[in-house]
């Protein structure tokens, strides 16, 4: 690199100097900022007193903050375990060899996560309606269902996550897409000459080939799902829902900073949620290094 | 038995293409019919015109009302000024910083990658309460300039032309570039640009993209309306007119429409573009 050096020492400098001004001052220095907020309890943006580590102690005994981690790790599994097998169907489908229309197909599952959360939630509000909803109108009429059936009252965990699989179903298929068309023919077929059938190629020869993009689309779907915010603020409202059964941390987070004004104790909850996710990131790294 | 099989997965995948459809057929739909006739069925309004369709019971009234009663367009405007200044900015700084760490030796440039890589773990909710008080204290709350800067510099997109330029760029051509004495700005736009154009073109549009759908940073930094973008407009009008079904989804269409045709045009580059990243890189 550089047997001919640069006419000016000073060029790299210039070229760094409009990302890295904005990225000190709007990146690192707000993370320094928000461990001086945990430790402070602030009325809005201008006043704040130091509170040392008692709003660590408040969290761990604040009834809403559980009830938020354990909705948004119901709605996180559902991710992982019903969202994800479906985006894997989808891709097995789109992977069939001769297949036609596959670019067509793709293009039609990709398109619902191009649109907006706060849009896929205004859209979802309507189908979850109760009597009218377009949801419950096709279920009485396809399987006689429940009309009355209330979605955003009683069942607002399995509405969020219908709402996520019609978004990401086809967002996750992209990247199965993308490992299955890298598994290698020929291991393909030295397993069909083995004797070896369909359900033992899938899991003997495809699934371990397409493990390391596994783990990283589980890792995606935890990030996405642990700063789930727009669908439960819109489809309830901006509250928690009934008996806040669709509180989310961010939203906890959210409400706590921006309407009660506390910055101090938002920017607590936002640690958790950045060592979950490093504690995630650090497990997914760890296992698909071996 | 071959046939069979790929006659199945037809069946399923038009199945499948129809479910996914639906809620878009349904917002359509939605946004054209009276409010009279908002009920009487899901989708169109049945009736005795061609196909069996009530036609007369279609309007466009959403539309103009968008136009005549909450000037919608303005929030339009916004939200295309938001993005597409936001894909400028970002997309021209983080591939200046990126061929920067990749193509050049310099004083702190492990320090400054360390610090990028760092930050690529940490997420976005935890910076809301800290930059918040950052934008009250520089007198930018309720500003333009307060919702573009903070997400002008995202520590993933530098990494990304880093990788991109370290991978495409040789180092043969940017010394023949200097013994044919081109200054470096020539140089970065002559030379660099040119064979970064996939990236620069994906990450443009992901930048794009990403403005128009956020929501929750518009919400917190701005409190005028004049400025809102969509993402906030159409959240703000489900409350005060969550009654008014047509109105809604003929603003939640107009909102949606421009990034799905601008997506459906530029989806060969942009596949082509993060593919060819992603092999290369």
């Amino acid at each position: 690199m550089n047997a001919v050096p640069p006419r000016s020492r000073w060029a790299p400098y210039a070229f760094c100097a409009p990302f890295f001004a904005i990225f000190l001052l709007f990146g690192v220095y707000p993370i320094i900022q928000s461990a001086v907020l945990a430790t402070q309890q602030t009325y809005g943006p201008k006043a704040s007193r130091f509170v040392g580590l008692a709003n660590f102690k408040d969290l761990l005994a604040d009834p809403l903050f559980w009830r938020a981690l354990w909705n948004t790790t119901v709605f996180a599994a559902g991710s992982i375990f019903i969202q994800l097998p479906c985006s894997l169907g989808l891709a097995l489908l789109l992977n069939q060899p001769k297949l036609r229309g596959r670019a067509f197909f793709r293009l039609i599952f990709f398109a619902p996560s191009l649109v907006g959360l706060v849009f896929v939630a205004v859209i979802f509000s309507l189908i979850f309606e109760k009597r009218t909803g377009l949801l419950n109108v096709l279920l009485h009429g396809a399987f006689g269902c429940d009309p009355e059936f209330p979605w955003l009252e009683s069942y607002v965990m399995p509405a969020l996550i219908i709402a996520a699989l019609w978004m990401y179903a086809g967002f996750n298929m992209v990247y199965f897409l993308a490992a299955l068309q890298a598994v290698e023919r020929d291991l393909v077929e030295a397993a069909v000459v083995d004797g070896a059938n369909a359900w033992q190629r899938f899991v003997h020869v495809t699934l371990p080939a397409i493990r390391p993009v596994g783990a990283f689309v589980v890792l995606l779907s935890l990030v996405g799902s642990f700063q789930l915010f727009e669908l439960p603020y819109l489809l309830l409202n901006a509250t928690g829902g009934p008996d806040n059964q669709g509180l989310t941390l961010v939203m906890y987070l959210y409400q706590m900073g921006f309407e009660t004004g506390d910055l101090g104790y938002a920017s607590t909850i936002g640690w958790v949620i950045a060592v979950l996710l490093g504690t995630f990131a650090a497990v997914q790294w760890r296992l698909s290094r071996d | 038995m071959a046939r069979l099989r790929l006659v199945i997965t037809y069946v399923a995948l038009a199945a499948c293409s129809i479910i996914i459809l639906i809620p878009f057929a349904y917002l359509v739909c939605a946004s054209l019919k009276t409010s009279a006739a908002f009920f009487s069925s899901p989708f169109l309004p049945p009736g005795d015109g061609w196909f069996g369709i009530a036609w007369d019971q279609l309007t466009l009234s959403h539309f103009t009302r968008l136009h005549s009663e909450l000037h919608f367009e303005r929030q339009l405007l916004n939200s295309l000024f938001f993005s597409a200044t936001l894909s400028v900015l970002a997309t021209l700084a983080c591939a200046m910083g990126g061929y920067a760490l990749a193509k050049f030796h310099f004083r702190g440039r492990v320090t400054l990658t360390a610090l990028v890589l760092g930050m690529l773990v940490v997420p976005g909710t935890l910076l809301l309460a800290p930059t918040y008080r950052l934008l009250y204290q520089l007198g930018l709350l309720d500003t333009y300039a307060g919702v573009l800067l903070p997400l002008a510099a995202p520590a993933f997109g530098v990494f990304l032309f880093r990788q991109a330029a370290s991978s495409t760029i040789p180092d043969a051509l940017l010394e023949a570039a200097r013994l044919d004495g081109a200054g470096e700005i020539r140089t970065f736009f002559a030379i660099v640009v040119p064979l970064l154009r996939p990236m620069i073109g994906a990450f443009m549009l992901i930048s794009f993209l990403s403005m128009w759908n956020n929501f929750i940073w518009p919400q917190v930094v701005l409190q005028s309306g004049a400025k809102y973008p969509l993402s906030v407009a159409i959240a703000q009008l489900k409350n005060v007119y969550s009654q008014d079904y047509g109105l809604l989804m003929a603003a939640t269409l107009v909102s949606i429409l421009p990034v799905l045709l601008l997506f459906l045009t530029l989806q060969r580059d942009f596949i082509a573009g993060l593919t060819s990243g992603a092999v290369k890189g």
